[in-house]
């Protein structure tokens, strides 16, 4: 998979993506210089990207990912929160060139498996596991997380993690089943605050 | 051009003209508020109120007016401005303009064609804007942002992230999926091994009796009860090691599957998941018609 990465300009934006596109395989990363997106995703598929991921900002930090799978896939927008780049990690590993593996956990809905594959689309379907690599979602009561690990095996019995890379937690906004088109796509899902957040047990993830 | 000294010394110099604003702007200029003003400063020449003979050009809903104010109708409050629709085409609306101003003093001419380029400039700009997409604005609610942020943090202790990773490793290392790089196979394969003993010792014994309660594939019990677990071994191996379906097609064959069995049923499968090879043998001996359960 191919993945193009871009953002308005900001500084640590600019680093929270460039750890980024360390952490995903074969992904590119373009400043968008306020293009419409709309207009970005034909050049995309010109030039053979299967992904798009378009990190939006607001004072200064990203706060919002738009995941968008090219060949007319599905669009997931999400809400960004908790960002931490590498230098703010403790104890973090640096990036390799490693293809890593994916855990998928607590992906339990049928909007959760439509997220869970999305996400398993962006990494390579053949993880190397002599890297030792592994990239989490975990979702938990609706807010996916997000880590990069590099794991070693003790003995059969323990693992050690340390961790490379960015980290932070997701809440998805909104999924549309064709490419982004905000005013005349079709929305599969949008969080509407007063209808689905009334009770506190309830998660649609 | 009766009172317009006198209008001007009340109003111009002196703080009493309501349509006045004082910018605090470097130059200290002051600002007139009035619509009719062809400049937005208030000067002697830009002010509509002590001009008897002023224009203004004037936009409504995309279409440019021309506003024009005499003497001989200052008397007429009502009447006092004409007003004039300018073409749509920008060079003949500055050639009205010209014919209709046409002796008036150079000031108000050259205001008025200023007024109307920015006018018509602007009106292209809306129309172009309006057929672009616009940025949607979402409002920042605090209270939901902190209700988030809380709901995150409790997500994230409960979700025991590193545990939850670390058992997923393990669990894909037991299946196999690392196949031989790790150096402790041995063990690993020592393990099998042992289950594999176990099993087949359970086997056995389940050939014999039937385990209504077998805890672990170690613990094996003689249990006198001859129960239809049998044929519903049998269907369970038939489907394939899917153990949903296995329960389901043990429901079918039960009669009035009883939730005691169930679980046992549960218990057994994960063991005869792992006796692929012995299964068939299983098949060919237990041929023989399903037993009666005694309750």
């Amino acid at each position: 998979p191919k993945i193009l990465i871009t953002h308005n300009i900001s500084q640590r934006t600019t680093r929270f993506l460039k750890e980024l596109s360390e952490g995903l395989p074969n992904s590119h990363v373009f400043y968008r210089r306020a293009l419409a997106i709309k207009n970005i995703i034909p050049q995309c598929l010109a030039k053979g990207f299967t992904d798009l991921v378009v990190v939006n900002e607001d004072r200064k930090t990203p706060n919002g990912i738009l995941l968008c799978h090219l060949p007319d896939g599905p669009t997931a927008h999400f809400k960004i929160s908790n960002v931490k780049l590498r230098k703010e990690i403790k104890n973090s590993a640096g990036p390799s060139e490693y293809q890593p593996e994916i855990i998928l956990n607590n992906f339990g809905t049928r909007l959760g498996h439509t997220i869970g594959r999305m996400f398993a689309s962006l990494f390579p379907h053949s993880p190397d596991f002599i890297g030792r690599e592994v990239v989490t979602f975990h979702n938990q009561r609706d807010f996916i997380f997000y880590r990069h690990h590099r794991y070693i095996f003790r003995n059969e019995k323990r693992v050690g993690l340390q961790e490379i890379g960015p980290r932070f937690t997701m809440k998805l906004r909104s999924l549309q089943k064709g490419t982004f088109d905000s005013k005349f796509g079709e929305y599969e899902w949008i969080h509407k605050r007063h209808e689905m957040d009334t009770s506190r047990r309830r998660f649609h993830l | 051009m009766q009172h317009d000294d006198v209008l001007w010394d009340v109003i111009g110099n002196t703080n009493y003209c309501s349509y006045k604003i004082k910018a605090r702007t470097s130059k200290t200029q002051r600002f007139c508020k009035n619509e009719n003003n062809v400049t937005g400063l208030c000067n002697r020449n830009s002010c509509p109120l002590s001009n008897s003979q002023y224009a203004t050009i004037r936009e409504e809903k995309g279409v440019c007016y021309l506003y024009m104010k005499t003497i001989e109708r200052a008397a007429f409050p009502a009447r006092m401005w004409e007003k004039v629709k300018l073409s749509r085409n920008y060079e003949k609306a500055l050639q009205q303009i010209d014919e209709h101003l046409v002796y008036w003093p150079y000031f108000l001419r050259h205001k008025c064609k200023q007024r109307y380029t920015k006018i018509f400039q602007y009106l292209i700009r809306i129309r172009k804007l309006t057929l672009k997409r616009q940025k949607k604005l979402v409002p920042i609610s605090k209270k939901v942002d902190r209700r988030e942020a809380k709901r995150e943090q409790k997500a994230m202790i409960a979700a025991q992230l590193d545990t939850a990773i670390e058992k997923e490793l393990l669990t894909r290392l037991k299946q196999g999926t690392y196949g031989d790089i790790y150096n402790f196979p041995a063990t690993a394969f020592d393990r099998a091994m042992e289950q594999e003993e176990i099993e087949s010792e359970s086997e056995t014994e389940s050939v014999d009796e039937q385990e209504s309660e077998v805890d672990t594939p170690d613990e094996v019990e003689f249990v006198e009860e001859f129960e239809e677990s049998d044929a519903s071994d049998i269907e369970v191996n038939i489907a394939g090691y899917l153990g949903v379906i296995g329960r389901k097609l043990c429901d079918e064959t039960m009669v009035g599957g009883e939730s005691p069995e169930e679980s046992s049923e549960d218990e057994v499968e994960p063991v005869k998941r792992k006796r692929a090879k012995v299964q068939i043998e299983y098949e060919h001996e237990h041929a023989a018609p399903p037993r009666e359960r005694i309750k």
